[in-house]
């Protein structure tokens, strides 16, 4: 007969339900938003390719509007004319909404989530994993070549030194070592006590310097300019993922060369014609001031719409060289109008000549947004490949 | 508070019983309600792990937090039947939601919709469900997320295409029998048997079934009958998400009754019972005029119609008028769409202040002169077919590519492209040869919507 009363409340006598242990909904949810993250990634390259993350400063984050992921069921096309069954005051005629008082609410909710919207914050960081993962890019190769950097690292014990390093773990296993023979003596003596011992090792280099070389000549349009600089974002975000340290570098040229800083780098605005081999010369200028070839890892990329002044063509070659002789890679990108993909130009020639002399370089045509990803894997494909 | 609702509720029991309710025995119990909300999410206690719960429950939560919406009660039929009642809920609100979930109880265990349901799902869905989560959970653990994720998908989409009146365990398609056993009966067979016909009339083989013979609306079940390359453990997952559907029609499609019969009887045990003292019963009231209202307080007019208000109306209608008796043959034998069809009269269309509405082309919205048959219908039409587009399964080809069709002339204009095409992925993943869906745009052509297999 018991079976075939209701019970009450039989749970709060039994403690606590399995429900207060789990939340099902919010499994489902960060299911959904896993899902959203991997759309988020597929479409990365398009999505930010308009983001404007460069010059900020911190922590970098790219902010991506997304909607909620809707789960398609068959439905009727939209249409401009419903009806339905309402109550409460009105008579024939009335009015009861208005196109522009629509608000949430109304309607049936059922599949309406699709309107709503949240914001992704992504970092900087993790879109380049995700980028290298999506464009399958390799790491890069440091560069090889003995060892540059000297360091402390812990390497073994001694009786003798300061407080700090006093490993006690080990003093109290020498403390029980000694006891084991000595079976009167006292629980811990200063012939117990060992202390970490440092001693100095050198290290591979891990520190990069990356050049970033552009044309600022008035025939490098804004759009230009800022192919240019998505691109060079990017590799700097990829070069970052492997080197502890990395020091950009920003060259201007025209006729004439200049060293900027960042901002105004990509502020900076000339006008006249076009010397490439001002900008390669500046590049080594720099580097046998500051960056010693044998300690750094350098990059050298250089952005220009490819016109260069005929008679400069040699003694560009002749610098050109020389840099490639420190770099680890030089990569070139020429804006191009959107659709062309050769390159026929004056200074691609120059880059040409240095890939058929076996340097390791490469060259890139940039027409659109969406062809920075393109020249980015080209770039790292080939600069992983060149060192191997 | 627990033993004085104890108290009550034995005693609202026997009260109940007395007045000629007739349940199954119910567990109470009481949840945080955090679980409230999930529940009303997944629509039953533990269900199968799916993203687009997820969707919903984050609305819910958005919901709740700006408060729009409070859940009392939920609870499922079954033998026993199951009520969960929020841990924040007063005394004075339980009392009343006990009574409510009494209604419920006898509502389920008596409406042949209900009755229907109940006997093909075995009374006692919420364990089955649970069984039906722990299978997709091995599932998950030997195919991996990703694949179980994408039956799901097909079959989370297809959920209101089910065929109600089939049974549960629904046999595959009896094959065509030899000979003329399948023909028509009738003077056609007759005919067909006159002497002299024999030579002309023989075929030398039957002609291969025409799969489907009829076009088929259980998609879930065709499926997952008839998919050429689907695995037994996806067509598990779409008969399971099957029989769910086949809980949650009855739910769905008597609504109004439900919730009024609950209603109606919370309301009439509260005023019956004399053991409550005054004041409890003054708050338990309360708490009964703010569900069992036309329209948000405040709100002169809804574009939407209370079921609760509607149903609470109508049975207290029908009990003066043609009294208790017939009130429990009407919640035995009716759903939503002959109850409101039967009982909705114009005078108490009139008293409800019911109307219709109709947007024109600039989407201006105006209360439109209608008869109470527009009334009836605009109240109903939301519910045929759990308020889905009508789908059919129309053939399948010698390459076991797939056609659908949906029925536009019924629904009264075509299906939404974008959408369309992605549940046809969807069902590309299972069926694994190309799905097709024929159904009409804009102007009222035939529009064709083709999708490879994935």
């Amino acid at each position: 007969m018991a079976n075939d009363q209701s019970s009450f409340l039989e749970q709060r006598r039994q403690g606590k339900g399995w429900y207060d242990l789990f939340s099902r909904g919010a499994r489902d949810w960060l299911r959904h938003n896993e899902k959203v993250q991997d759309a988020v990634r597929q479409n990365l390259p398009e999505l930010i390719s308009g983001a404007d993350i460069l010059g900020q400063g911190g922590e970098r984050t790219v902010k991506v509007p997304v909607r909620f992921l809707e789960h398609f069921r068959f439905r009727l096309a939209d249409s401009n004319e419903r009806s339905g069954a309402g109550q409460g005051q009105g008579k024939p005629g009335d009015v009861l909404a208005r196109p522009a008082q629509q608000g949430p609410g109304k309607g049936k909710g059922g599949n309406d989530e699709g309107g709503y919207q949240f914001v992704l914050e992504l970092k900087v960081d993790d879109i380049v994993e995700w980028l290298w993962e999506e464009l399958k890019l390799p790491n890069l190769t440091m560069k090889t070549g003995g060892l540059r950097e000297e360091d402390y690292v812990r390497e073994g014990w001694n009786r003798r030194g300061v407080r700090s390093r006093l490993d006690r773990r080990r003093s109290v296993k020498e403390a029980i070592k000694r006891r084991a023979i000595q079976t009167d003596g006292p629980p811990f003596s200063d012939e117990d006590l060992r202390y970490r011992q440092l001693v100095v090792r050198r290290q591979p280099a891990t520190e990069a310097v990356v050049f970033f070389a552009m044309d600022v000549s008035s025939s490098m349009t804004e759009r230009d300019r800022r192919l240019a600089k998505t691109f060079f974002f990017w590799v700097v975000q990829g070069l970052r993922r492997q080197y502890t340290r990395i020091e950009p570098v920003f060259v201007a040229h025209t006729v004439e060369a200049w060293e900027f800083n960042e901002e105004e780098f990509f502020q900076v605005q000339g006008s006249g014609g076009t010397v490439a081999s001002t900008a390669f010369g500046k590049v080594a200028e720099i580097i046998d001031e500051r960056f010693d070839p044998s300690r750094f890892n350098i990059y050298v990329f250089y952005a220009s719409d490819g016109a260069n002044f005929r008679h400069d063509r040699e003694s560009a070659a002749n610098v050109l060289t020389q840099v490639a002789g420190h770099a680890n890679y030089m990569g070139y990108v020429e804006t191009v109008p959107s659709g062309q993909h050769s390159l026929t130009s004056e200074t691609a020639a120059l880059f040409q000549g240095l890939m058929e002399a076996g340097a390791p370089a490469g060259r890139y045509a940039l027409s659109t947004p969406e062809s920075v990803w393109e020249a980015i894997r080209t770039f790292f494909t080939s600069q992983a490949t060149a060192e191997d | 508070m627990a033993d004085t609702l104890q108290g009550y509720a034995t005693k609202l029991e026997a009260l109940a019983r007395s007045q000629g309710l007739d349940y199954y025995p119910v567990h109470f119990e009481e949840v945080p309600s955090s679980f409230m909300m999930e529940v009303a999410v997944y629509g039953l206690p533990v269900r199968m792990p799916h993203w687009s719960f997820g969707v919903r429950y984050i609305h819910q939560l958005i919901q709740h937090q700006m408060g729009h919406s409070r859940l009392f009660e939920v609870v499922f039929p079954g033998n026993p039947g199951r009520a969960y009642l929020a841990r924040n809920n007063s005394l004075q609100e339980n009392t009343l939601v006990t009574a409510h979930v009494l209604g419920h109880a006898d509502f389920s265990k008596n409406n042949a919709l209900f009755r229907r349901s109940q006997e093909q799902v075995g009374y006692r869905i919420v364990e089955q469900a649970a069984a039906h989560a722990r299978r997709i959970g091995e599932a998950i653990e030997t195919h991996g997320e990703q694949r179980v994720e994408q039956v799901l998908d097909a079959a989370l989409a297809l959920e209101a295409h089910i065929d109600t009146f089939a049974d549960l365990n629904r046999p595959r398609y009896a094959p065509r029998a030899k000979g003329k056993a399948a023909a028509v009966p009738g003077f056609q067979s007759r005919f067909d048997e006159l002497p002299g016909e024999e030579d002309r009339d023989k075929p030398a083989e039957p002609a291969p079934m025409q799969l489907p013979p009829n076009p088929e609306r259980d998609l879930l079940w065709f499926i997952a009958k008839y998919a050429p390359e689907m695995q037994d453990w996806e067509r598990d997952i779409f008969l399971a998400v099957r029989e769910e559907s086949f809980y949650f029609y009855p739910v769905f499609a008597s609504q109004i009754m439900n919730e009024g019969w609950a209603s109606y009887w919370h309301a009439r045990l509260l005023r019956e019972a004399d053991f409550l003292p005054q004041n409890e019963y003054l708050d338990a009231i309360k708490t009964h005029s703010d569900v069992v209202r036309p329209h948000a307080a405040g709100q002169q007019a809804a574009l939407a119609v209370n079921p609760y208000h509607l149903g609470f109306v109508m049975w207290e209608k029908i009990v003066e008028a043609d009294g208790l008796k017939k009130a429990f043959q009407i919640r035995a034998e009716d759903d939503d769409f002959s109850f409101v069809r039967n009982y909705l009269t114009e005078d108490l269309a009139e008293e409800l202040e019911l109307f219709r509405y109709e947007s024109g082309k600039d989407g201006t919205i105006r209360v439109v002169d209608s008869g109470i048959h527009d009334i009836r219908e605009a109240i109903l039409a939301p519910k045929y077919n759990f308020g889905a587009p009508q789908v059919f399964a129309k053939h399948v080809a010698v390459d076991g590519s797939l056609d659908l069709v949906h029925e536009h002339e019924t629904d009264g204009r075509g299906l939404d492209v974008q959408r369309t095409e992605r549940v046809l992925d969807y069902i590309g993943q299972v069926w694994r040869r190309p799905v097709r869906l024929t159904t009409v745009d804009g102007e009222g052509n035939e529009k064709v919507i083709s999708r490879e297999a994935a």
